[in-house]
């Protein structure tokens, strides 16, 4: 099966305010697709909803082939299948690296703790903090922590990975590191989702471009550079002007 | 002055009533706990009908005195048939007392934990259980440790009134041999004396623990 | 079913004399919050003071109100003096001074409170625009302790309500007290009075602290 996620007519309002206009979007496997647009877009509720932190009010989304629903006890299982990444501050600051890890392998999956460590220890290996295993979340920098939660995200083995802004609350010398390692994972083939408003990095990644803007898909393009370098969207045009200075 | 000799004859009925004021202080302030713990998670997870009757049992015993509550439970409820020893009334009492204070300072823990802390957990497939087992709930207990404290000192310190309701405790005994032989200095520092040791300790023991809780779990 | 006692308030000036008694309560908790929140101000700005004569006082005098029962304070300040000091002082004055040395420690530590959890950068956005030290507390640092403080000290009045329960061990005659009365003078025509009377006096001194601890809730939301 090649359609990793399904998005059919999804549609979600706060009261009054409507965040999420008719959203279509399907992402295939392998695929990196990097969302765009400016702040309060919807994007960020947009991945939210897809593994059933929000609620929709109409429409579908499939995940591996289930529908999202965040009422029936599934969504336990399609939350295993799909990785996050917040912003920020999310490892648990009570715990270590490691076992902030180790803690859904072992009590989501079930998996032995030697299994679940070694695992984990590889993974942070290759990340480059084998050597911070045993420190708590505060004595990490932000770049750290990130590469962290990541590595969190994919011991799970998920089979697609959501990135929310993971850089936006980073300190610019610690975006590069972090912005590395989600480059090498898409190398390896991983299915990715990410926002982001690093533009020259979305640029680099994406295999296709999603720009939001008040709720609505605006233009949707495999051809990444043609996008950057010409939008065809007027909206698009406006929102990409703001990243230049002259 | 002081009468030394007084004093050395009276130790033995202070520390008797010291055992007593313990006793039930540490019953009523477990209960506490227990009925703080479970409120606080009712109302954490809003169940219906529950969490309204939670909420209600919060304000009426955070709004009256203890004494006044002592006194309805001890005078009161036996005119309708529930009658219990003195001793249960202040274990009742100061358990419903507390678990009102207790609900109110786990419950604000509990609400302080970031909801992206939760939902980190939910998207790496925790259920809402294991979330709250072992991500809310432990920084909740951080979080609410110097008020769960000063909860128990608050506690300790009630345990004052039960000589209302003729428990033999520190108060009663002062009163008591103040009334008989008029030794008022000497009964007074007793109780003074008596109360230290019995909060003291909780006092700077609860510091220290405090201080190394918060190291241990978020190091500042 | 024999009577619960609800008939006894009725009689004569019975609830009059209730309410009569739970004002005592009050009266004697307003007078004491009133003192205690300009005792507490000055006390306050004291114990922000770097001064260590000054910090271990006031650390030594919280740590007394923090751990000794009120009603130990209130049988040393009653009977106590009149032992040691040979004067005689009236039980609602003993009781006051109780209180305000109870409610003028809390009332400190919540002014210091408030004042250290300004951020350094006020005082130093405020120097830096040329202010001196009066103008900096007068205009920046006081209007946004005040705002913190407020629902504070509102809840301080319900604590101390709760708390004048306690008189009517020193012999003041206050709501419980005219309850006991009460019941004790209508034993024969009326033995469960208990239940009905200590279940108004409940209620009363519910429908006093409800009402004002929501306020102090509601301005708690709305200024923080």
């Amino acid at each position: 099966m090649n359609e990793l996620i399904k998005v059919d007519h999804l549609h979600k309002s706060y009261d009054q305010n409507t965040v999420l206009r008719d959203i279509n979007l399907t992402i295939n496997k392998g695929e990196v697709v990097v969302i765009i647009g400016p702040s309060g877009c919807g994007k960020s509720t947009f991945l939210r909803c897809l593994n059933g932190l929000e609620t929709i009010d109409s429409g579908h989304i499939e995940v591996c082939g289930h529908e999202v629903n965040t009422t029936s006890k599934e969504i336990y299982k399609i939350r295993q299948k799909v990785g996050m990444v917040f912003q920020s501050y999310d490892l648990f600051p009570h715990k270590t690296v490691i076992e902030n890890i180790i803690l859904a392998p072992l009590k989501v999956q079930k998996r032995n703790r030697a299994d679940a460590e070694k695992e984990a220890i590889e993974l942070l290996a290759k990340v480059g903090l084998s050597d911070k295993k045993d420190y708590y979340p505060r004595q990490l920098s932000g770049g750290q922590k990130q590469r962290v939660a990541i590595v969190r995200a994919l011991i799970m083995h998920p089979d697609v990975l959501l990135f929310d802004e993971v850089t936006a609350a980073l300190d610019p010398e610690m975006v590069h590191e972090v912005l590395q390692t989600m480059l090498e994972l898409a190398k390896n083939g991983s299915t990715m989702l990410i926002v982001t408003h690093e533009m020259a990095f979305a640029r680099a990644v994406a295999d296709r471009i999603v720009f939001f803007d008040k709720g609505d898909i605006v233009e949707e393009t495999g051809d990444v550079k043609a996008f950057f370098d010409a939008p065809k969207t007027e909206r698009a045009k406006n929102f990409l002007k703001t990243f230049t200075y002259d | 002055m002081i009468d030394f000799e007084i004093i050395r004859s009276y130790i033995p009925l202070y520390t008797e009533a010291l055992f007593l004021t313990v006793k039930i202080g540490w019953l009523g302030i477990l209960a506490a706990l227990v009925i703080g713990l479970s409120g606080a998670a009712i109302r954490h997870f809003n169940i219906s009908i529950l969490d309204k009757l939670v909420l209600i049992y919060v304000e009426v015993f955070r709004n009256t005195p203890l004494l006044v509550q002592l006194f309805f439970i001890y005078f009161a409820l036996p005119k309708i048939g529930i009658k219990m020893s003195a001793e249960k009334c202040g274990i009742l009492g100061l358990g419903l007392i507390g678990g009102a204070y207790m609900i109110e300072t786990i419950r604000s823990g509990l609400e302080s934990v970031a909801a992206i802390q939760s939902e980190s957990a939910l998207s790496l497939g925790m259920t809402k259980r294991q979330t709250f087992v072992y991500i809310i709930l432990p920084q909740a207990f951080t979080i609410s440790f110097p008020g769960i404290i000063a909860n128990v000192i608050f506690l300790l310190k009630e345990t004052s009134v039960f000589s209302t309701i003729s428990l033999m405790d520190l108060m009663f005994t002062a009163k008591d041999l103040i009334g008989m032989y008029a030794k008022t200095v000497e009964c007074l520092s007793l109780l003074v004396i008596f109360y230290l040791i019995m909060l003291l300790p909780v006092s700077i023991i609860g510091s220290a623990l405090e201080r190394r809780i918060r190291h241990a779990e978020f190091g500042n | 079913m024999q009577s619960l006692g609800i008939d006894v308030l009725f009689k004569g000036t019975n609830m009059l004399r209730l309410l009569k008694g739970l004002w005592v309560s009050v009266e004697i908790s307003l007078i004491a919050v009133f003192i205690s929140i300009l005792l507490g101000l000055i006390a306050g700005i004291l114990m922000t003071s770097r001064n260590i004569v000054v910090k271990v006082f006031f650390r030594g005098y919280l740590e007394i109100v923090r751990i000794m029962p009120q009603m130990v304070l209130l049988f040393i300040v009653y009977f106590g003096t009149t032992r040691v000091l040979g004067i005689n002082i009236e039980a609602k004055l003993a009781a006051i001074i109780v209180f305000v040395f109870w409610g003028t420690a809390e009332m400190g530590d919540l002014v210091r409170g408030s004042i250290k959890s300004i951020p350094k950068i006020q005082y130093e956005s405020a120097y830096s625009l040329g202010m001196n030290k009066f103008q900096v507390y007068f205009y920046i640092i006081l209007p946004q302790t005040f705002r913190r403080l407020t629902p504070l000290s509102i809840n301080l009045v319900t604590r101390m309500i709760k708390t004048t329960s306690l008189v009517m061990m020193i012999g003041i005659v206050e709501v419980l007290k005219v309850s006991q009365q009460i019941i004790e003078a209508n034993r024969r025509s009326s033995p469960n009075a208990a239940f009905g009377i200590f279940g108004v006096v409940f209620l009363l001194y519910f429908m006093v602290c409800f009402p004002i601890s929501r306020i102090s809730a509601i301005l708690e939301k709305r200024w923080t």
